[in-house]
């Protein structure tokens, strides 16, 4: 397979995901692509992961688990970064989308989160000998999962619809804080989890594999995004919506 | 008195006047704080070797469970006979009910921290290593770092649902970070430094202080508005 393949898929995937965004049209069918997208690359990602790409010098077979941890965690922190922009929006312009959005996100980032930390962790046991140290990569991981579970607790804890917003926004503007430190940890510290790789570094193989799945892991984050988005939408329209005697068309 | 800076010392006053006034309830704090230090040399036996090792860690937990305490009640004044509402009327910039509230939290919190010292040091036995001014500058900028986002939380919380819950789940997260610096800065004063790493850890505490500070100054005024 030509090593460019997941580069181009990954292109046709952020050119819909702005057509969605932009597009009304296209919403109603574009998740039915992303899902589809997914499904056929999650087809072929098990062989490419653990045959075609070659194995690791050091750690062997078990390093192939980065294929599944690595963009896992990325899409973490793309999801946790849409929260922040749409905090960031709702607070400038008040706009019950950018809220259900930031609920989205948060919820799919948090799943996403928590399942590459477990996988993190599942590597951490062959390779570091334990499952869990209290390195600052690991430190900062496992406070993100916890403080983004504090903001949809107190979504859950504010009755009025705009003052959570609000209030969620606030929190999330704030918690974002911890996502550079997060990225960053590996080289301020220089501790046991390992630094970025890049590209230069690696062979183009491994590479191409890790592309695919982050972009396989895009499509999944999309569905899930997309769906969660409708459900905090409507119950959004829900909770403002007028009395029914108040509601246009009503006696 | 106008201006923002003005306006911040009033409501600093302010607050500084009613827990003069309520002194009661700074002794309930101080006794808490006293209290939770105790407890920890309790349910840890009678290893004096750990518990001077560990003795930073123990003074920052008690003092960031008794800022549970200040920071929460900094709030429920105010929502007594809609005190907010006047404050807000009168009115009074947001950022400076901000700026004064996290100053008087930050007072209270140093303050505690002061009287709190003493008892670690006969608690734990530890020796304060590196001099007086340097551990005192560490609890003020440890104090600074707990009181930003702990006065925006707890105005969040106070008027949510369950805030007892919920101002400790909010803000405890966000602080691990600057508790750790503080912390560890802590344990250099009563350890030595011979590494000389307190300076890295005291810069990362301070851009904590300085980012929830800016934040806080920032965001403040939506979190009161309209509610």
């Amino acid at each position: 397979m030509p090593l460019i393949t997941p580069l181009l898929i990954l292109v046709g995937v952020v050119g819909l995901l702005l057509a969605h965004a932009f597009v009304p049209s296209v919403r109603r069918w574009s998740w039915k692509a992303f899902l589809g997208i997914a499904v056929v690359m999650f087809l072929v990602q098990p062989y490419l992961a653990l045959s075609w790409a070659p194995p690791e010098r050091e750690m062997g077979e078990v390093q192939r688990i980065m294929y599944m941890h690595v963009p896992q965690v990325w899409m973490a922190l793309l999801a946790l970064t849409l929260n922040f922009c749409c905090s960031v929006a709702f607070l400038l312009k008040k706009s019950w989308v950018t809220d259900a959005l930031a609920e989205a996100s948060a919820e799919v980032g948090v799943y996403f989160g928590a399942v590459g930390v477990t996988l993190g962790a599942i590597w951490a046991k062959p390779t570091w000998g334990v499952y869990w140290d209290w390195d600052p990569r690991l430190t900062t991981a496992a406070i993100m999962i916890v403080i983004y579970m504090g903001y949809l607790t107190l979504r859950r804890f504010v009755e009025d619809p705009e003052k959570r917003a609000t209030w969620s926004s606030v929190m999330g503007i704030i918690s974002y804080v911890d996502l550079p430190v997060l990225w960053f940890s590996v080289k301020w510290w220089n501790s046991l989890h390992q630094v970025q790789s890049s590209p230069k570094t690696v062979d183009p193989d491994m590479t191409m594999v890790l592309r695919w799945s982050a972009t396989m892991f895009l499509c999944l984050l999309s569905v899930f995004i997309i769906h969660r988005f409708r459900v905090a939408y409507a119950a959004r329209q829900a909770e403002v919506a007028p009395p029914e005697a108040l509601a246009p068309g009503a006696a | 008195m106008s201006g923002l800076l003005g306006q911040s010392l009033l409501v600093l006053r302010k607050d500084l006047l009613i827990e003069w006034r309520t002194r009661a309830r700074l002794n309930a704090l101080i006794f808490f704080a006293i209290a939770t230090l105790l407890l920890f040399s309790f349910a840890l036996g009678p290893d004096t070797v750990m518990m001077r090792k560990h003795a930073a860690g123990y003074l920052w937990l008690g003092l960031l469970f008794s800022s549970m305490l200040s920071l929460g009640e900094s709030f429920r004044i105010e929502s007594e006979n809609l005190a907010m509402d006047g404050l807000k009327l009168i009115p009074v910039d947001p950022r400076a009910i901000f700026l004064g509230k996290t100053m008087g939290n930050t007072l209270l919190l140093w303050l505690l921290s002061l009287v709190l010292l003493p008892v670690t040091i006969a608690l734990f036995d530890v020796t304060v290593t590196l001099g007086w001014p340097t551990l005192v500058g560490i609890f003020l900028v440890g104090s600074m770092a707990i009181s930003a986002p702990g006065t925006v939380y707890a105005a969040i919380a106070s008027h949510a649902r369950a805030r007892d819950v919920l101002l400790p789940l909010l803000l405890f997260p966000i602080l691990i970070p600057a508790l750790l610096a503080v912390v560890k800065a802590t344990h250099l004063v009563f350890e030595g430094d011979l590494m000389d790493q307190l300076k890295s850890w005291m810069r990362l505490l301070g851009c904590f202080a300085i980012i929830y500070w800016t934040l806080g100054f920032l965001l403040f005024p939506k979190v009161l508005e309209d509610d």
